[in-house]
């Protein structure tokens, strides 16, 4: 399932488009579509749950893993919000051990990416897991669910449909080329389709196939890449100067940084709502990292002030040397920064830059080693003299 | 690197304002680079040592932190010493191939690479920031190493973030 393996992302791209997949229509709308489909499997007892996005409220949103299938009514599993980044919730559920019975989950592409990587971190466990993802035209920002969301889905829709991209998405869609999912076993195509009359699912393993063996829906060959899909990839990659256009190197630098993070109040939100930020522990909250009296003394004699707290480019690029190498630029660590800071802006283009000079994609094979967890011996001769 | 040795003598004496040597950001004449070396055990560090007891002429601009291996060098370690001012980080193990615990260095490489990229992508001076290889033999070569860090550290000038404020 996750054996392809390609230098550069578009080589991977490419193969991976090669696949043979099957698929079937349903004359429904995705979310309606995918109920039916997990109320049989329950029916059926193939799956005894479903973890997905669900509204739990009037403007209230969460992921949730239902196992009473009356409840699955709750699910709005396309609903274009991200209250957190599923593959850390799903992190948190298989953590101590894989789930006995098996559920269905259904996220994003980065979202399974980020659970991906969490697997090779050694903090979540596949077993038992049927993922089911989709094409994804991308999420609004959180604060939309109590401000006007369902007057920004009519446009979303719209610009799913078209392959566009929609003003309200968060930056770190408006830029994602990795919208296409990787590893689930189930996709359904929205980019490109009407959503509002009919859902076509992609099977895309023998996983797939074997769970929904025996429900009612016929299998045909899956047709070529959608143009929607291509339009969206161009589209996308156009915003990327707009939004990584002010994170040019020199435009950074001391100056740029502490400017950049100059309003951060140090709730160290980012970090906790991010999925690769994974320590239970964190260095940056421990009371280790606190200035010790000699070491205020030190701050105050050589720069005559200190900003508090303390440490916050510390933090931002200590944060970068950690997590840029896993990054799958999912944008939750901007939609929670209380003071708007383009966080995962920065993090997202500098991902692609640390990743790209090991031919990495964060999570787009759950089996690939992490590069900082391996090496080659001869490589990089000119790094060390 | 929670509770590190390290670290904590980071803070402690390596950073605090030394008589002696001073910047010209600190009122001094002459710029005396102060250099934040983490070396590991078996082969760096005994190569400073060989260096030192033979009494090989070298700058007297760097401050020896020992670790265990290069591998334990969390990029966060030259992180604070730069954020901290250091005027050049070096970090120092054993040639690839050689090191202690067999493939320790390898590993330091790579985070190495990344480390340098995240600086140059940040506009940060990835100049300051250094990884070499020195065997427990190669006393001469410790002090070459030291020698040309702290020159160009010397061209570079001293580094801003000791001067930047609220950072
Ligand atoms: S970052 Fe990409 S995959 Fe994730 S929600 Fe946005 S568009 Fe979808
Ligand atoms: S750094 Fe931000 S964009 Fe990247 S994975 Fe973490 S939360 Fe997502
Ligand atoms: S969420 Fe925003 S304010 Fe909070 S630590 Fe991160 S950047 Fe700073
Ligand atoms: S022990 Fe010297 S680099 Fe590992």
């Amino acid at each position: 399932m996750h054996n392809a393996r390609g230098t550069t992302h578009e080589a991977y791209c490419v193969e991976r488009e090669a696949l043979s997949m099957k698929q079937f229509q349903v004359p429904r709308p995705p979310d309606d579509a995918l109920r039916d489909m997990l109320a049989s499997l329950m029916d059926k007892g193939k799956v005894g749950g479903v973890f997905a996005l669900a509204q739990t409220g009037e403007n209230s949103y969460s992921y949730a893993l239902i196992t009473d299938k009356k409840l699955l009514d709750h699910i709005v599993p396309t609903l274009p919000l991200m209250p957190a980044n599923a593959g850390k919730m799903v992190s948190r559920l298989t953590m101590l051990e894989p789930v006995k019975t098996p559920i269905a989950v259904i996220m994003r592409p980065c979202e399974l990416r980020a659970l991906f990587e969490l697997v090779k971190l050694e903090q979540a466990r596949l077993d038992n897991l049927l993922f089911i993802s989709y094409t994804c035209g991308g999420v609004l920002e959180m604060k939309t669910a109590k401000d006007g969301l369902q007057l920004k889905l009519e446009e979303y829709w719209k610009q799913v449909k078209t392959g566009g991209v929609s003003e309200d998405m968060r930056d770190s869609c408006r830029v994602c080329e990795n919208f296409v999912p990787t590893g689930a076993d189930i996709t359904l195509t929205l980019v490109g389709n009407d959503n509002g009359k009919q859902t076509t699912v992609q099977v895309n393993s023998e996983k797939g196939e074997e769970f929904l063996a025996g429900l009612s829906y016929e299998l045909t060959e899956a047709g070529p890449e959608l143009e929607a899909l291509d339009s969206m990839r161009k589209k996308r990659a156009e915003q990327k100067p707009d939004v990584f256009g002010q994170f040019a190197a020199e435009e950074l630098g001391m100056a740029g940084l502490t400017a950049l993070f100059g309003r951060c109040i140090g709730c160290h939100a980012c970090g906790r709502a991010c999925p690769v930020c994974y320590c239970s522990s964190c260095h940056f909250e421990a009371a280790e990292n606190e200035f010790d009296p000699s070491t205020l003394e030190t701050e105050l004699t050589n720069r005559g002030a200190l900003r508090l707290p303390t440490g916050t480019l510390y933090y931002q690029i200590g944060r970068l040397f950690h997590v840029s190498i896993s990054c799958v630029g999912c944008g939750m660590c901007s939609d929670v920064c209380p003071v708007d800071i383009p966080v995962a802006s920065l993090f997202a283009k500098l991902a692609g830059s640390v990743q790209g000079m090991f031919g990495y994609v964060s999570g787009r094979d759950a089996e690939e080693k992490i590069p900082t967890s391996t090496f080659e011996m001869e490589e990089l001769e000119e790094i060390g003299a | 690197m929670a509770d590190d040795g390290a670290a904590r003598q980071l803070d402690k004496e390596i950073l605090s304002p030394k008589p002696g040597i001073q910047s010209p950001a600190e009122g001094g004449g002459d710029f005396q680079p102060r250099i934040v070396g983490f070396l590991c055990n078996w082969c760096s560090y005994a190569g400073a040592d060989l260096a030192g007891v033979t009494r090989l002429k070298m700058p007297p601009s760097m401050v020896a932190i020992r670790v265990m291996c290069s591998s334990r060098v969390d990029p966060l370690f030259v992180l604070k010493a730069f954020l901290a001012g250091a005027d050049g980080v070096l970090v120092a193990g054993c040639h690839p191939g050689d090191c202690h615990y067999q493939t320790g260095n390898y590993y330091t490489r790579r985070r190495f690479a990344l480390t340098l990229k995240v600086l140059e992508e940040l506009g940060l001076e990835a100049n300051r920031v250094r990884l070499s290889w020195v065997s427990a033999s190669e006393g001469g070569r410790f002090a070459e190493v030291v020698t040309e860090f702290t020159e160009t550290i010397r061209k570079a000038g001293p580094n801003p973030a000791k001067t930047e404020v609220f950072l």
